[in-house]
């Protein structure tokens, strides 16, 4: 998985000091968020929908073996393979393999996180092959050599400007007296260029929103198209996708289809709704003739069953990245990992370990609105908590950290001594503080003082108070 | 002071929360009066000290675990156990029961404490049946919905009933209510930068309401608001529920100028 | 064991491990197979529910308003007509690539001399595209293609400009009737190598969240209801 550098207090403060990023994650904050208010108000069935789709997620879960194992004979019957991949190296030799069988020189993508995760575009150039990000923000993305910071809206922090001094950089054919002012002009010339792309691919890669066992096919959701002229005009069609994308039937993705695009962006439905199934049949106009899915495990097998499984239910509708305070101030790229926000908080130390993502499960207010927002209800507060518990049972967390709540929990434990000690330190504070009944600095609060005032104490604790009341 | 006992009035034991407890008491005489009015009998056992939300969600189990316990039995003799917290009502009606789930000598007793713990203007309308407060408050107050008080303590409504009986009050609602003010207990010092981030855009929105006063049902997302908008040079006073109900609004505000006797 | 036997092993043992589900269980087997066989439906929405004018006025709505143009004709003739004046409006080319679905074929091209018509796989230069929708559902005015002998899926997002036509009967309520009408078309368990559900014209908001046409796939999308009960 690409990380960009663990150290995520750093890059947070960056976050926040560039005014660019600060306007353009408004645009999370204000559009996506009401988007999601007037789709489900346009569909008073969205929570059963919602309840329903927890159901089935959690029903392939607890049966994935044997759902997986339908799968993969419905692929085999509609002439597709597949091919299982324990972790990301596997799922790379694999899928290079068959890009080398089919003589592969140009590779069309359509978005696929599961393939970044992989780190598959790396290993394809590495190997003398051109890999293209299709999907227009992918696309941007690659050009500048950078990682996604949303789920679904991967350049959201970048402005028109700086996407046509790229393009201009980028692509070779571009005149210099061709305007690139609108964003209309800048995708005018990206499908230019990428036409050119998809004609000459040899193989298109995609990735899946969901798998159904029932009828053995990949199901891919845009709304530009890109992923179908990745997946119909090569001659091979290869499906990478996580194991956990896997439902029983036709009738359970439409169920989950109709949770997506709203949750997501507030659609009714996205532009492009595609289910492939196994290679062109004989007689057909079009299609690839080889039809492949590669099937990722990387960690999530692990998962299952335990406090975590119900991190495998997520369909990556961004939903939660919309709503979360601190994706709203910080952005995608400080948390250093691909997957961000609340899902991504919880599923990033299950795949790297807690070890390694410390600050993402931490770096959260514990609000609740992923979890309100989640289309499959996913208790991603719970989850934070758990590997907060995890986090502190290890034998290095932060030890004054540590040590200041041990203290603090041996003084609650202990009801006199604690009301002793505070009535002496707010008796403190207050004189500290005086007439202005606030603290602009205080030893040991910069953490607190740096951006805000403190309110002062009113001087002695309630229990004080209280007591010399009652006596009355 | 005077109690007034009426016969069969319930037995509340206020759960003062350790930051009323030491920054404001004066929220917790406000519960208590409040409390009183609407026919209660109210006690403060001594033996408290806080829910352990700080040890529950910094991970430290065991630590959250025994303050839980220690509230589980200081509590247990009464009928209702209130706070004038949504955060600290929402750690015992929802978090202490699954904290203690596998301690079988606590955990039908922390199911029982759950069921009789409510955040304070719940308590005061879905279970005493208060309809209106006889207080004065006439200027423009806006609410900010603290987090817990909406999604553990599902007090929207009441909170909201009560403050709209306040006479002359102009009761405004903020912008996307339910947007987190980015306290959040031990985050708001341990990710300071990102906690500020979010209450500076929560100030904002309250400030450009024109309200003269934010009050919430938590002196934790208060004491962030104010310190925020005190550090911005904003006005607005910060003021918790409980106080502009019980009509005690003498005191200076959350953060203010103190006021000479 | 080859590698890919091995991987196989791996990965579904690693699942049945953590599920505890290494022995055999002819209940949980029950449960998968079942679920398969009856493909039971989740809650439909209300919406989907109405009568036959209600589901088509739902469905011209909604790709109306997804960016779609929809006209609804009372006859073959009709076809023709509109796609002559839809053409002519936008003075859009009138060479026209069709798919080879008979029904399409059949049209009475006589009646728009100035329109020229070729068939099957379409070339980068092909600037409109004539396709026939084998379902529509008026849920999220959503058209189901589907590919075939002479269904080229290409023709559905090369051309700038992408015609369809869908019959009346064939406009159902809900993706679960349009899903029902396949099952009976190709069998159970059993589906065409790609079914397209297209509800709008190509689209993306990547670039500052402004919405642009034709991102890649086709820039407007006509369709066109043949209706031909009697008026």
């Amino acid at each position: 998985m690409t990380t960009l550098g663990s150290d995520f207090k750093a890059n947070a403060a960056k976050a926040l000091a560039d005014a660019e990023l600060q306007r353009a994650l408004l645009n999370v904050k204000r559009g996506f968020v009401q988007k999601r208010v007037d789709a489900k108000a346009r569909l008073p069935e969205f929570d059963t929908l919602r309840d329903e789709a927890r159901a089935i997620k959690l029903h392939t879960l607890s049966h994935l073996d044997l759902y997986l194992d339908y799968f993969e004979r419905k692929v085999a019957d509609s002439g597709g393979q597949v091919h299982f991949a324990p972790t990301a190296a596997d799922a790379r030799e694999i899928i290079l393999k068959l890009c080398r069988d089919a003589d592969a020189k140009l590779v069309t993508k359509g978005k696929s996180m599961v393939s970044e995760e992989i780190g598959l575009n790396a290993c394809l150039e590495e190997a003398g092959i051109e890999a293209v990000e299709t999907d227009l923000g992918e696309y941007i993305a690659q050009m500048r050599n950078e990682a996604p910071s949303h789920l679904i809206a991967p350049i959201i922090h970048l402005n028109k400007e700086t996407i046509a001094e790229d393009f201009r950089r980028s692509h070779e054919g571009l005149a210099a007296d061709r305007t690139l002012g609108s964003a209309a002009d800048l995708v005018a010339e990206a499908r230019a260029v990428l036409r050119q792309k998809f004609l000459a691919a040899d193989v298109g890669i995609t990735g899946a929103n969901l798998l159904i066992a029932e009828t053995g096919s990949s199901v891919v959701v845009t709304n530009e198209g890109n992923a179908d002229l990745t997946q119909t005009l090569p001659k091979m069609h290869i499906v990478i996708a996580s194991i956990e994308k896997l439902v029983p039937t036709l009738e359970d993705a439409c169920t989950i289809l109709r949770l997506l695009a709203r949750s997501a962006t507030g659609q009714e439905i996205t532009t492009y709704t595609t289910f492939a199934t196994g290679p062109r049949r004989e007689g057909d106009a079009d299609g690839p003739s080889a039809y492949h899915v590669v099937l990722l495990d990387n960690g999530r097998s692990e998962m299952l069953g335990g406090s975590f499984n119900d991190m495998l239910s997520c369909i990556r509708c961004g939903a939660c990245l919309n709503h979360c305070p601190v994706y709203a101030t910080i952005g995608g790229h400080a948390y250093g990992s691909l997957y961000v926000g609340p899902m991504g908080a919880v599923l990033t130390p299950a795949l790297v370990g807690i070890d390694h993502a410390r600050d993402l499960p931490n770096a959260s207010s514990l609000c609740g609105r992923c979890e309100d927002v989640c289309p499959v209800r996913i208790p991603l507060p719970s989850m934070l908590r758990a590997w907060r518990e995890r986090d502190f049972a290890r034998d290095n967390p932060k030890f004054r950290e540590k040590t200041a709540l041990k203290l603090w929990a041996y003084a609650a434990k202990r009801p006199r001594l604690y009301h002793a000690l505070s009535g002496a330190a707010v008796k403190l504070l207050a004189l500290l503080a005086g007439r202005s009944g606030k603290l602009s600095w205080l030893p040991f609060a910069g953490a607190w003082t740096r951006n805000r005032d403190l309110p002062a104490p009113e001087g002695e604790t309630f229990h004080q108070l209280y007591a010399k009341r009652t006596q009355e | 002071m005077t109690e007034v006992l009426t016969a069969g009035a319930p037995l509340v034991g206020l759960f003062v929360t350790c930051l009323v407890d030491l920054i404001r008491p004066s929220i917790g005489f406000a519960a208590i009066k409040l409390l009183e009015d609407a026919g209660a009998r109210v006690e403060v056992p001594l033996a408290q000290t806080c829910c352990g939300q700080p040890a529950f969600n910094s991970g430290d189990r065991a630590d959250a675990q025994a303050i839980a316990r220690q509230v589980v039995d200081v509590f247990e003799g009464f009928d209702y156990v209130v706070a004038p917290s949504g955060s600290c009502a929402g750690m015992l009606k929802l978090h202490y029961p699954k904290l203690l789930a596998d301690d079988p000598a606590y955990a039908e007793r922390a199911k029982a404490l759950a069921e009789k713990s409510f955040e304070l203007t719940r308590f005061l309308v879905d279970v005493l049946y208060v309809e209106g407060v006889d207080a004065t408050y006439a200027a423009r107050v806006a609410y900010h919905e603290s987090c817990s008080s909406l999604r553990e303590t599902g007090s929207s409504w009441a909170a909201r009933r009560l403050l709209q009986s306040i006479r002359g009050i102009d009761l405004v609602e903020l912008p996307d209510s339910e947007a987190c003010c980015g306290f959040g207990g031990t985050f708001s010092v341990k990710y300071s930068g990102i906690s500020s981030a979010i209450g500076e855009a929560k100030a904002r929105t309250i400030a450009a309401t024109e309200a003269s006063c934010v009050v919430s049902c938590d002196l934790g997302c208060l004491m962030q608001i104010a310190g925020k908008l005190s550090r911005d040079g904003k006005k607005v006073q910060a003021r918790h529920i409980a106080e502009l109900l019980a009509n005690m609004i003498e005191a200076a505000p959350i953060g203010g100028e103190r006021i000479q006797p | 064991m080859s590698g890919s036997q091995a991987n196989r092993k791996k990965v579904l043992e690693s699942i049945r491990t953590t599920l505890g589900a290494n022995a055999p269980d002819k209940w949980r087997e029950a449960n998968v197979r079942h679920r398969l066989v009856t493909h039971p439906s989740g809650t439909i929405p209300a919406r989907s529910l109405g009568n036959r004018e209600a589901g088509l006025a739902l469905f011209s709505g909604m790709l109306a308003s997804q960016g779609a143009e929809v006209t609804r004709v009372r006859d073959p003739e009709g076809v023709v007509k509109a796609i002559a004046a839809y053409l002519a409006k936008h003075e859009l080319p009138s060479e026209l690539r069709l798919s080879e679905e008979p029904v399409l074929v059949t049209l009475p091209w006589l009646l728009a001399p100035k329109l020229t018509q070729t068939y099957g796989e379409p070339s980068a230069s092909d600037a409109i595209g004539l396709s026939r929708a084998i379902a529509g559902v008026a849920e999220t005015g959503t058209l189901f293609l589907v590919s075939g002998a002479g269904n080229p899926t290409s023709l559905n997002f090369l051309p700038e400009t992408h015609i369809v036509m869908v019959d009346e009967g064939d406009v159902v309520g809900c993706y679960e009737e349009a899903w029902g009408r396949l099952r009976a078309l190709y069998g159970e368990g059993t589906l065409p190598r790609t079914v397209n559900w297209i509800s709008g014209p190509s689209r993306t908001a990547d670039i500052e969240q402004t919405i642009i046409s034709g991102a890649h796939g086709p820039k407007r999308l006509f369709v066109v209801i043949l209706d031909e009960r009697s008026p």
